[in-house]
């Protein structure tokens, strides 16, 4: 009897998890340093107030975006490079394991992550910047389809990138390039967003992280806060439909780019 | 006596320029096969072509009765089961210890060996609870042999299995290919090391510009074994040689000149490296 691809799966995911906690790389700028950030610029422009919403209540939410873009995102653009790089895929192509099983254990390494990302950030944001935790079922509902569409569309661009990247370090200064770019255009660090400039308000609304980020605020913040987004609403809709297209686009790209060895 | 590998007319080439060029090649089930050959004759693109990891341009290719280009879904798996892969230069489980890595890749075989008494057999007993990253070179090509055999394969692929050992890791290497071999697994070998094919190898092709232009047993291998000798001996303490095709009848001669022993005497026939060297510069 060949063993399960999903009890496959579930091997793979044990050895990403071991993997990625032993390395203190990924320890450190994938998990610590969304977090870091938090409390550096929480602490430094958090007392800010507008309607009765401290700046560093808003940032919290826009780092929860940018902390699980970059558990998905840098994880797996990063990881995948290395796989290649090190000979992870070759020898699983050469293995009797199913392709499937690979990507399972990509996927729970990346949902272990991003939770583990949303629990750190708010175990740092409650004591330190008196953010609280919805209390009503629809907030948390919308928290978990903005967290599930937002962190597969992050990770199937993250995969796209890694085929793009060829190596690691390449794929490790591109993805965090291009997290930290699409961070200022997004909303994350700077809110409100009508104080940057139109066209890079533009840009930065047709990436997934604007949307996440929205998103996230529209649970963490007062319903009389959606005044101040450049819709004047939280666009529930528009967030979902985005980050369903980026889901689908990512699907595409990573189909068509990704290479179970170089080619030479 | 069946056949575990089948290749006749394999052609690969990359941007026009031929890597595998009319390859020829049977191998059977239970020896122990070696490829030689210098870099850039199309060993590797061989090897990677049996094992599934690249496309052909022509040819027909069987290896364990399957062909590696059609090898898909349950049947490539259950293919891939009975074969081992020991590339070169893999670096992959670094942050993992030896002892989870060997137990992860027996997870993937239907009847996998224990993964204690494979740590065991390549000699990493007491590395079993280091991290694979700090494995020294000679170490962590043992690894890569004991994932490459956990998973109880009918046929192993070495590339190069010893490049960095010391020599007395090489000899240990060697027994446990010779034990491997002894249990009827089918080896197919690339090396640079002559004196490794000579120790473990019942037959050696060597590869040249992409085609088989030698094939025999280490013995017999290029005329080897009619290649004429060298008889070295001293007279008055200069040292004399001479070649020959009879080199009992040099001995005796010799043995009735000096009337009793002959000082410092040796008789030499080409070493495997030597034949080799002559086979691959008359190819030049």
């Amino acid at each position: 009897m060949m063993p399960g691809a999903l009890s496959l799966g579930f091997a793979r995911a044990d050895v990403e998890l071991r993997t990625f906690f032993r390395r203190r790389e990924t320890v450190v700028f994938t998990g610590a340093m969304p977090v870091l950030i938090l409390l550096v610029l929480g602490s430094v422009f958090g007392d800010g107030n507008t309607a009765g919403v401290t700046h560093a209540q808003f940032l919290t939410a826009g780092m929860i975006a940018g902390g699980i873009a970059s558990a998905s995102f840098i994880t797996l653009a990063v990881g995948i490079a290395n796989d290649h790089e090190n000979g992870t895929l070759r020898r699983l192509r050469g293995a009797p394991t199913p392709p499937v099983s690979y990507f399972l254990g990509k996927v729970v390494l990346v949902g272990v992550v991003s939770l583990a990302e949303v629990a750190l950030m708010f175990a740092i944001a409650m004591p330190v910047f008196d953010v609280t935790l919805p209390t009503d079922a629809a907030a948390w509902v919308t928290f978990a389809w903005t967290f599930v569409l937002g962190v597969t569309a992050c990770s199937l661009l993250g995969i796209a990138l890694s085929s793009l990247a060829r190596t690691s370090t390449g794929a490790a200064a591109m993805s965090n390039l291009i997290l930290l770019v699409l961070q200022f255009i997004s909303g994350v660090y700077v809110q409100p967003l009508r104080d940057l400039p139109g066209w890079l308000v533009h840009i930065g609304a047709l990436f997934p992280v604007k949307w996440m980020a929205q998103g996230f605020r529209s649970v963490l913040l007062p319903d009389h806060l959606a005044s101040i987004e450049l819709a004047g609403t939280w666009e529930h809709g528009r967030i979902a439909l985005v980050l369903g297209a980026w889901c689908v686009a990512g699907l595409v790209l990573c189909v068509t780019t990704f290479r179970w060895r170089d080619a030479r | 006596m069946t056949t575990a590998i089948e290749v006749s007319g394999l052609r690969k080439s990359y941007r026009g320029s031929p890597a595998v060029d009319g390859l020829d090649l049977t191998v059977d089930e239970g020896e122990v096969f070696a490829l030689l050959g210098p870099n850039g004759a199309g060993k590797t693109s061989t090897v990677e072509i049996l094992e599934g990891h690249r496309t052909r341009d022509a040819g027909q290719v069987s290896v364990l009765g399957v062909d590696p280009q059609q090898a898909m879904g349950a049947a490539g798996r259950r293919w891939r089961a009975s074969l081992g892969i020991v590339s070169q230069d893999a670096t992959d489980a670094g942050e993992l210890t030896v002892a989870e890595t060997v137990r992860h890749f027996a997870r993937y075989y239907p009847d996998p060996r224990d993964p204690g008494d494979v740590i065991e057999l390549v000699g990493l007993g007491e590395h079993r609870g280091k991290l694979v990253r700090r494995l020294s070179g000679g170490l962590r090509r043992r690894l890569d042999v004991a994932v490459g055999i956990v998973g109880r394969p009918r046929l192993l692929f070495l590339d190069e299995p010893t490049t960095g050992f010391d020599p007395q890791a090489r000899r240990e290497f060697w027994e446990l290919i010779r034990a491997l071999a002894k249990d009827g697994t089918t080896i197919l070998l690339t090396t640079h090391y002559l004196e490794e094919a000579e120790a473990l190898a019942d037959r050696v092709a060597v590869i040249s510009a992409g085609r088989v232009v030698a094939l025999g047993t280490p013995r017999t291998f290029a005329g080897r074994d009619t290649a004429p000798s060298t008889v070295r001996w001293s007279e008055h303490g200069v040292p004399h040689q001479r070649d020959t095709d009879d080199p009992t009848g040099t001995v005796l001669e010799l043995h009735a000149r000096f009337g009793g022993p002959i000082p410092d005497l040796t008789v030499t026939r080409p070493s495997l490296e030597e034949t080799y060297l002559r086979l691959i510069g008359d190819l030049r």
